[in-house]
């Protein structure tokens, strides 16, 4: 179990920068999830951490010991990766005890070890096959077992679950977040489902263009959002963002609707984007003078709730109602408590932090 | 509906393939069914048609003490060239994937040498072996007398063995530097996060990944040792010094065009390519049953 740090971390192919200068320090036994859209760089700094890709600039520290000259088996990392990489033409007793081999573990041990492991990870009666004979969840298991039997003071997984079916994949899920409560290994994870990251991360690291938007908790990312692109990335489905003027301190106009936010100190004028929540748009029967109102045009039922697609200011938006409710296409005239409004800065992106004590004195 | 073209009208068809056809009967299906004939029949000393001998010729040949050992030297050949060729690709190529700038440079020159006819081979190497005025020379100025192939068999054999393995490395480079590159790169990275280094990932990992190509390789080397050294032991060596060189290939034109024994030339032929297509048989056979991994 090791803590890592990560200074001012940077990555280039050729002239092409990809990882802009990165500052993150991961405590030892955490959980903690990059986040972020295909091409950010997430695996480029998973396998910086590895060793498989050589650093740039900056460096990355294991265990209080900076690693950037150190060879991958020197780290005490373990990876999974996403298309699982077992070795074919061994057998997956092989593949999980090649680590042991490697290191010159006496074959009496070695078995015994293996044949722990897989029990531990379910694989027990499949010792002798080879991976070609194996399903894509069986294969994520040994792969899985492959890292765990080394003992790694760092666990790396490289959208581990992308390759496998729904089912198996939340399945997975709370067995890696089990087997990490049981063991307390620092774990990385890097993946593109914002689900994946809120359910499995103590902290998340959301990752753009290879730069941090936002480090936090599941529930700080979720709820104070650091970027119109945090707001639009995370979630399930996301914040919906639609671009505004501020028509007063506490009150922003769009497509000539109008909706009260907290105070925020605005200077009438200033562009804006604000942000809501689609389960905090509630439907009223009554519309507000200038209140919002969308122009529902889909209706999706998932069971448990109902998700209302449709227009609002220019943008596309999404309203989350509970079952039953039986709202259907046309205009929804929409209720949106203050406290739940998000805005963020139009040029830079950047969340606007509500002044609710200097408006108040004001 | 088929996206093939078919004919419907039977004469144009034929007039398209015709040329082709042509081309194997008359270069292979005809010499072919030649050598048969002649190796069945005894062409009578003075004058008069080929007299039906049946396995005569055959006879005579296996009877030859001179011909066992052909044999013997062909299969010394054919081992030797091989693992020469492909073991020393195998080590090139190896170490030219751990990411070789100007790959592409590479990989032309050295397939060059494949693409050099045999004879040209011969005559180089000729020049480079030669015992007072080539490359080795040196050595026989420190040892005097110690390369000699003109003299001494084994100077001769390991001559002609590197020239034919000289000309097969590059094809084989070639051929095994792409199917490392088409190795999946993460299985690799995989063993070095297992604490696998360079040489052990070689050894465990990519050598027997590469196992299919090796396959198609040995055949299509033991092959090219069989029958394309012709032209180079006919500029070089000529099967000599005392038959040190006398490969299965060569004393077939020795027999047939020198001798004017033309049954018992084909006979021979038809033996070495009886041999050649039991090789390449089993090891098709080889290949479609052991080396497949996915
Ligand atoms: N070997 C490479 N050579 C050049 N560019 C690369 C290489 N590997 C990755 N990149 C580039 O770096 C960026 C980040 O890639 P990557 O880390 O794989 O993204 P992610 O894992 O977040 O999808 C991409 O734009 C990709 O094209
Ligand atoms: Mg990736």
């Amino acid at each position: 179990m090791s803590d890592i740090a990560i200074r001012g971390v940077r990555k280039s192919y050729g002239r092409i920068e990809t990882v802009h200068g990165l500052d993150l320090a991961f405590g030892a036994g955490e959980f903690v999830v990059i986040l972020g859209p295909s091409g950010c760089g997430k695996s480029t700094l998973l396998r910086m951490i590895a060793g498989l890709e050589s650093i740039t600039a900056g460096e990355i520290a294991i265990g209080g010991r900076v690693v950037n000259r150190l060879e991958p088996r020197e780290r005490g990392c373990a990876m999974v990766f996403q298309n699982y990489a077992l070795y074919p033409h061994m057998t997956v007793a092989e593949n999980i005890g090649y680590a042991l081999k490697v290191a010159g573990v006496p074959k009496a041990e070695r078995l015994r070890r293996i044949a722990e492991v897989g029990r531990s990870i379910g694989l027990d009666g499949l010792l002798d096959r080879r991976p070609a004979q194996l399903s894509g969840g069986q294969r994520q298991r040994v792969a899985m077992g492959r890292a765990i039997i080394r003992e790694p003071k760092v666990f790396l997984f490289d959208e581990p679950l992308s390759n496998l079916d729904a089912t198996l994949r939340v399945q997975m899920r709370i067995e890696i977040r089990r087997l990490h409560d049981r063991q307390g290994v620092t774990s990385v994870f890097v993946t593109h489902d914002q689900t994946e990251a809120m359910t499995l991360a103590d902290r998340l690291v959301v990752l753009n263009a290879g730069r941090v938007e936002q480090v936090g908790t599941p529930e700080e990312v979720y709820h104070r959002p650091a970027s119109r692109f945090v707001a639009g990335f995370v979630g399930s489905p996301p914040m919906n963002v639609v671009d505004a003027t501020a028509a007063g301190p506490d009150t922003v106009t769009f497509g000539g609707l109008q909706l009260t936010v907290p105070p925020h100190g605005l200077e009438r004028g200033a562009r804006l984007a604000v942000g809501f929540r689609p389960e905090d748009a509630v439907p009223t029967a009554q519309a507000a003078p200038d209140g919002p109102v969308a122009a529902i045009d889909l209706v999706e039922d998932l069971g448990a709730l109902r998700l209302l697609r449709g227009r609002l200011g220019g943008a596309d938006v999404v309203v989350q109602t509970a079952a039953g409710t039986r709202h259907g296409r046309g205009p929804l005239p929409l209720q949106i408590a203050p406290s739940a409004i998000h805005l963020f800065d139009a040029e830079t992106g950047l969340r606007l932090a509500p002044r609710a004590v200097r408006a108040a004195a004001a | 509906m088929q996206k093939r073209a078919t004919f419907r009208n039977l004469w144009l068809a034929s007039a398209f393939i015709a040329p082709q056809l042509l081309l194997v009967f008359v270069f292979f299906y005809w010499p072919t069914a030649q050598a048969a004939y002649w190796a069945v029949t005894l062409e009578p000393a003075f004058g008069g048609g080929n007299q039906f001998v049946g396995l005569e010729n055959f006879r005579a040949v296996f009877a030859d003490a001179n011909y066992w050992a052909s044999v013997g030297a062909s299969l010394l050949f054919a081992v030797g060239c091989t693992a020469v060729a492909v073991g020393a690709a195998l080590v090139l190529a190896l170490f030219a994937d751990r990411g070789l700038r100007g790959h592409r440079l590479y990989r032309f020159t050295f397939f060059l040498p494949y693409a050099v006819p045999a004879a040209a081979v011969g005559l180089t190497f000729r020049f480079i072996f030669s015992p007072d005025a080539g490359l080795l020379a040196g050595i026989n100025h420190v040892v005097p007398g110690l390369w000699n192939p003109a003299l001494d068999g084994n100077d001769a054999f390991v001559l002609v063995l590197l020239g034919q393995s000289w000309k097969m490395i590059g094809y084989n480079f070639v051929f095994l530097l792409a199917a490392l590159q088409n190795l999946p790169r993460t299985t690799i990275e995989a063993a070095a996060m297992d604490g696998a280094g360079v040489l052990r990932r070689m050894w465990d990992l990519q050598v027997p990944l590469l196992t299919p190509t090796l396959f198609f390789l040995l055949m299509v080397n033991i092959t090219d040792s069989f029958v394309d050294s012709f032209a180079l032991i006919d500029v070089t060596t000529h099967g000599g010094p005392a038959r040190a060189t006398m490969l299965m290939v060569y004393k077939i034109y020795l027999d047939g065009f020198e001798s004017k024994d033309y049954s018992l030339a084909a006979a021979q032929s038809m033996v070495l390519m009886a041999l050649i297509i039991g090789l390449t048989v089993i090891q098709f056979r080889v290949v479609e049953r052991r080396v497949h991994y996915r």
